[in-house]
C-alpha cells in the first residue's frame, strides 16, 4: 500500500454497548427483580418497575455466512426490535417486551433452520476452537465434531431435561483453547514430534523451542551437519507445546493424534469451588467427517447422568455423590494406570483415607 | 465465469442432520454470492478442508500481517497447499473487539455484514472463545482496507500474540437479577485502558480480562483469566419469605430441604416450622446456589462490589490454574474506585512484564516466584482469604514473624478506625 493511502487507527478499544442494547434493557439497566423459564429456549425477566422482557435463545452453526446473519437480522427486525445478544457459547438471543411476540419468533427462527434451545437444564451448544478451518495447530476439525454431536445431542438443547445445565467443549490440541467443560472432547496427541532437521534452523528460534517443553525433553542437536533440535522420547509428553513455535516439528498424525473426553469442568462457584475437567477417556479415532465413536461415548456420559444424577447437580457433582469407580462402571469406560495423574500436585488427587464405596 | 468446484464427499456428509451446518453457509457463498471472488475464494477454502479431512491434517501456517499502526489484532493465515487452492491462499482473521456483554443492533451488525462481503470472504462468528468478532477470511491488503472501513464506524481490534486481549463480560446488570456491579463499566475501564497494550504485543504473553456480575461467573472468569472481576455482596442476602412459603407449599418441604438447605456448601440455611428460612450470613460464601434455585425470594444484599482473583488459565505451560483471591472486596461506586481498580491492573502487568518469563501468563509467574513475593511486587498485603488454608511446610524462615504479625494488629486497627 502506498504512504499516502495510510491512516493512523482509531483506537477506540471497546466499544460502548449501550447504544446497541435493548430498550428495555437500557431502561431496567440493575433494576432487575427476578426471572423464570416458561419454556425451553425462552426466559421471562422481569423488572421492579414492572417491566418484562421474554428471551428467546437460538442456536446456529456459530461459523456464519453473511446470508445466516443476515436472516438472523432479519428476524430481529421483524421481531425484536432490531436489538441481538449473543451468548458466551455463540447463540443468538432475541429480547421481546410482549408475549405475543414469542411464538411468532420462534416459528420465525425455526422456519430458517436455527434451534431455539439451549437455556437452563439443557445440553448448551458445545463451544470450540477453530479446527482445521483456520487453526494453523489443530489435530482436528472442531467445527465439524461440533456439528456431528449436535445433530445427536439437538433433543437435549431443545428439551431442558436434564439434572443441570451440560456445558461441552471441544478442542483441536491439547492446549485446549476450547476451555473447561462438563464434557470436553479435546485432541490427544501419543506420539512424539516427526522432525524435518532441514527445516528447523531457518524456521525456528531454538532457545524458545527448548523452554517452551513442559518436561525439558527437546534440546539442541547438529543433525546432517545443521543446527537442529531432538527430542529425548523417553520424557516426552506429546503435548505439541514445541509445535506452534516450531512447525518443522509436526506432532499431528493421521492415526496417532486420537481424541480424549474428559469430564467435570465447571466454572460456576455454586455448591462448590470451581473445578477442572478430569481425563476419563482416550484412544478415540479421530475420524471425520462424523466423529461417531466420540459421540457414542458422550451419549453414553449423557445418559448415566441423566439417570444418576439428582436434581442441580451438575457432572462433577454427581460423580463426587456416587464415586470414580461407580463413574466407570456406569459408563462403562476402562480404568487404567493412565488416569493417574503424573503431574505437579499429583498426591493431592490420590486417596489418602478409608473413603470406598463398596 | 463459472468456477469449478471442488469435489467435497466428507464436508457433504456434514450438511446431512438437523443442526445448521457451516459447511452449507460456505457453499451458500460459493454458490449463491453475487461475487465471484467470494465464489472463488470460499470454494477453495472448502478445497482444502476437505483435504484436511481426508488426510486428517490442518494445512494453514501463521505468520506476519498487520494493519498499519499496530503489531497485532490480525491471525495470518497462509495456506502450505496454496497451489492447489490458490484462491484462498491468504485467509487471515480480523479480531474485532466487541462491545461489552455482546449487545447488538441489527443495524450495526447489516452495515459489519457489508463491509466485510466487500473485502473479506463472507464468514464472521460471534465470538471466539477469546472473545472477538472474527472475521474469517481476507488477504493480507483486504485486512487494511476492512480494517480502515469498520474503524471509522466505530470498531477496533482485538489483541493477538504476547499482549492484552479483548476482555469478556456477561450480560449482568442489562437482564439479569443476580448482577451484583456493572459488568460494562468494568469491561471496559480495564481494556481500555490497555488499548496500546492490546494493540502493540509486547508482553510476556497473553493477559486477560473477564468479567461475571455474579459468583456463578457465566463468563468463566475465574478459570479463564487473568484478572478475573466477580460480583459479590458483602451485607446480608435478601429474603422474601413470603415467596419461600410458596415455594415451600408448591415443591413440598423435602424438596426444599434435598435441593436447598443441604446443598449449601456451609450449611448456612435452615428451613424453619412455619416454612420461613433462616439464613447464617456470617457462613454465607455466597455460592449463589439457593439463589439460583429459588431467584424470587432470594436476592444479593445491597452492599455490592467484586471479588478480584489473578492469574487463571489453561493448560500449556504448567497446567491449568485457578486464579487466585487477590482483593476479597472491593466497592465499586465512585469514579475513584474504577480507577483504583484499573491501577491495581496496572501494577500487576508492569510486575509481570518486568519479572515474568517469556511465554509465561502471570498465573505461571506467580507459582514460580510464590504469592508472597508477588504481593510483595505489587504492594498488596496477604489476607486470609487469598489462601484455602495456610501452609503445611514448616520448611521455611520466619525471622521476620515479629514485625509481620505487627504490622497485622497495626493494619487491623487502622481498618477499625476507618470503620469510626
Amino acid at each position: 500500500m502506498a504512504a499516502k493511502d495510510m491512516r493512523e487507527p482509531i483506537e477506540s478499544g471497546c466499544p460502548d454497548p449501550w447504544q446497541y442494547m435493548h430498550p428495555a434493557m437500557r431502561k431496567n439497566f440493575g433494576q432487575w427483580k427476578y426471572h423464570e423459564h416458561p419454556r425451553p429456549g425462552v426466559l421471562r425477566h422481569v423488572a421492579y418497575s414492572g417491566d418484562e422482557i421474554w428471551t428467546v435463545k437460538a442456536g446456529t452453526q456459530r461459523i456464519l455466512d453473511v446470508f445466516s446473519l443476515r436472516k438472523l437480522c432479519d428476524i430481529g427486525d421483524e421481531f425484536a426490535d432490531g436489538f441481538v445478544h449473543f451468548t458466551l457459547r455463540s447463540n443468538i438471543e432475541y429480547m421481546v417486551t410482549d408475549e405475543t411476540r414469542v411464538q411468532p419468533l420462534i416459528n420465525a427462527l425455526e422456519e430458517a433452520g436455527f434451534v431455539v434451545g439451549g437455556t437452563q437444564n439443557t445440553v448448551a451448544m458445545i463451544s470450540h476452537t477453530q479446527g482445521w478451518l483456520h487453526c494453523d495447530i489443530p489435530g482436528t476439525d472442531a467445527s465439524g465434531v461440533v456439528k456431528s454431536m449436535m445433530d445427536e445431542l439437538i433433543d437435549e438443547f431443545k428439551n431442558a431435561n436434564m439434572p443441570n445445565r451440560v456445558h461441552i467443549t471441544t478442542s483441536c490440541c491439547q492446549i485446549n483453547c476450547g476451555g473447561q467443560g462438563d464434557i470436553a472432547i479435546n485432541i490427544q496427541h501419543t506420539k512424539p514430534p516427526k522432525i524435518n532437521h532441514d527445516l528447523v534452523a531457518n524456521v525456528c528460534e531454538r532457545p524458545s523451542v527448548v523452554a517452551r517443553c513442559p518436561v525439558a525433553a527437546i534440546r539442541p542437536a547438529m543433525v546432517n551437519g545443521k543446527p537442529s533440535l531432538e527430542v529425548d522420547e523417553r520424557k516426552c509428553i506429546c503435548c505439541g507445546a514445541c509445535y506452534p513455535p516450531c512447525p518443522p516439528m509436526q506432532i499431528n498424525d493421521a492415526e496417532h493424534s486420537k481424541l480424549a473426553i474428559w469430564v467435570g469442568g465447571n466454572h460456576s462457584n455454586a455448591r462448590g469451588k470451581p473445578t477442572f475437567q478430569k481425563l476419563v477417556a482416550a484412544g478415540i479415532p479421530n475420524n471425520p467427517p462424523r466423529w461417531p465413536e466420540a459421540t457414542a461415548i458422550v451419549k453414553r456420559i449423557l445418559k448415566a447422568y441423566k439417570e444418576g444424577a439428582r436434581d442441580w447437580e451438575r457432572v462433577n457433582e454427581w460423580i463426587e455423590r456416587i464415586g470414580w469407580p461407580r463413574f466407570f462402571e456406569e459408563v462403562e469406560l476402562p480404568f487404567t494406570k493412565y488416569h493417574i495423574d503424573t503431574w505437579r500436585g499429583a498426591r493431592a488427587s490420590f486417596n489418602s483415607s478409608s473413603y470406598i464405596r463398596f | 465465469m463459472a468456477i469449478e468446484k471442488h469435489h467435497t464427499p466428507m464436508l457433504d456428509q456434514l450438511e446431512t442432520g438437523p443442526w445448521p451446518s457451516f459447511i452449507s453457509g460456505i457453499k451458500r457463498l460459493r454458490d449463491q454470492h453475487p461475487e465471484e471472488r467470494i465464489n472463488s475464494m470460499t470454494n477453495d477454502l472448502l478445497g482444502q478442508l476437505e483435504h484436511s479431512y481426508e488426510t486428517r491434517k490442518g494445512y494453514w501456517k501463521g505468520g506476519t500481517v498487520s494493519v498499519f499502526g499496530y503489531g497485532g489484532g490480525i491471525i495470518p493465515r497462509f495456506s502450505e497447499v496454496g497451489t492447489a487452492f490458490p484462491k484462498s491462499k491468504e485467509f487471515h482473521t480480523l479480531r474485532v473487539q466487541p462491545p461489552a456483554g455482546n449487545h447488538y443492533s441489527t443495524k450495526m451488525l447489516r452495515q459489519l455484514a457489508d463491509s466485510w462481503e466487500k473485502h473479506g470472504s463472507g464468514l464472521v462468528t460471534f465470538h471466539g472463545q477469546t472473545g472477538n468478532i472474527m472475521f474469517i477470511g481476507a488477504d493480507t491488503p483486504a485486512t487494511q482496507h476492512f480494517f480502515d472501513e469498520i474503524n471509522e464506524y466505530g470498531w477496533d481490534l482485538g489483541g493477538a500474540g504476547p499482549c492484552v486481549r479483548t476482555a469478556m463480560s456477561c450480560v449482568g446488570a442489562a437482564r439479569c437479577e443476580m448482577s451484583c456491579t456493572n459488568e460494562l463499566k468494568s469491561h471496559r475501564a480495564l481494556v481500555n485502558n490497555f488499548t496500546d497494550d492490546v494493540h502493540r504485543p509486547a508482553l510476556p504473553y497473553k493477559f486477560k480480562f473477564k468479567v461475571s456480575g455474579c459468583p456463578n461467573d457465566c463468563q468463566n472468569a475465574i478459570e479463564r483469566s487473568d484478572f478475573a472481576v466477580l460480583g459479590t455482596w458483602r451485607d446480608d442476602m435478601k429474603v422474601d419469605q413470603d415467596e419461600i412459603k410458596k415455594y415451600v407449599k408448591t415443591k413440598g418441604r423435602q424438596y426444599i430441604i434435598d435441593n436447598v438447605i443441604t446443598r449449601c456448601p456451609t450449611n448456612a440455611l435452615s428451613l424453619n416450622d412455619d416454612d420461613s428460612i433462616e439464613v447464617n450470613n456470617r457462613d454465607c460464601v455466597r455460592c449463589m446456589h439457593c439463589l439460583n434455585v429459588m431467584p424470587k425470594a432470594l436476592h444479593p444484599g445491597d452492599d455490592k462490589g467484586v471479588t478480584i482473583l489473578i492469574g487463571g488459565k489453561r493448560t500449556l505451560k504448567i497446567g491449568d490454574l485457578m486464579g487466585t483471591v487477590l482483593v476479597p472486596f472491593k466497592k465499586l461506586e465512585t469514579e475513584e474506585d474504577y480507577e483504583s481498580m484499573v491501577e491495581l491492573a496496572e501494577t500487576i502487568i508492569d510486575f509481570w512484564a518486568e519479572n515474568g518469563l517469556e511465554h509465561e501468563r502471570c498465573g505461571e509467574m506467580i507459582e514460580r516466584i510464590g504469592l508472597a513475593n508477588f504481593l510483595d511486587g505489587i504492594g498488596v498485603e496477604a489476607d486470609p482469604n487469598m489462601l484455602s488454608h495456610p501452609r503445611q511446610s514448616s520448611y521455611v524462615r520466619l525471622d521476620g514473624w515479629d514485625d509481620a504479625a505487627e504490622q497485622w494488629f497495626e493494619r487491623q486497627a487502622e481498618q477499625q478506625a476507618a470503620a469510626g
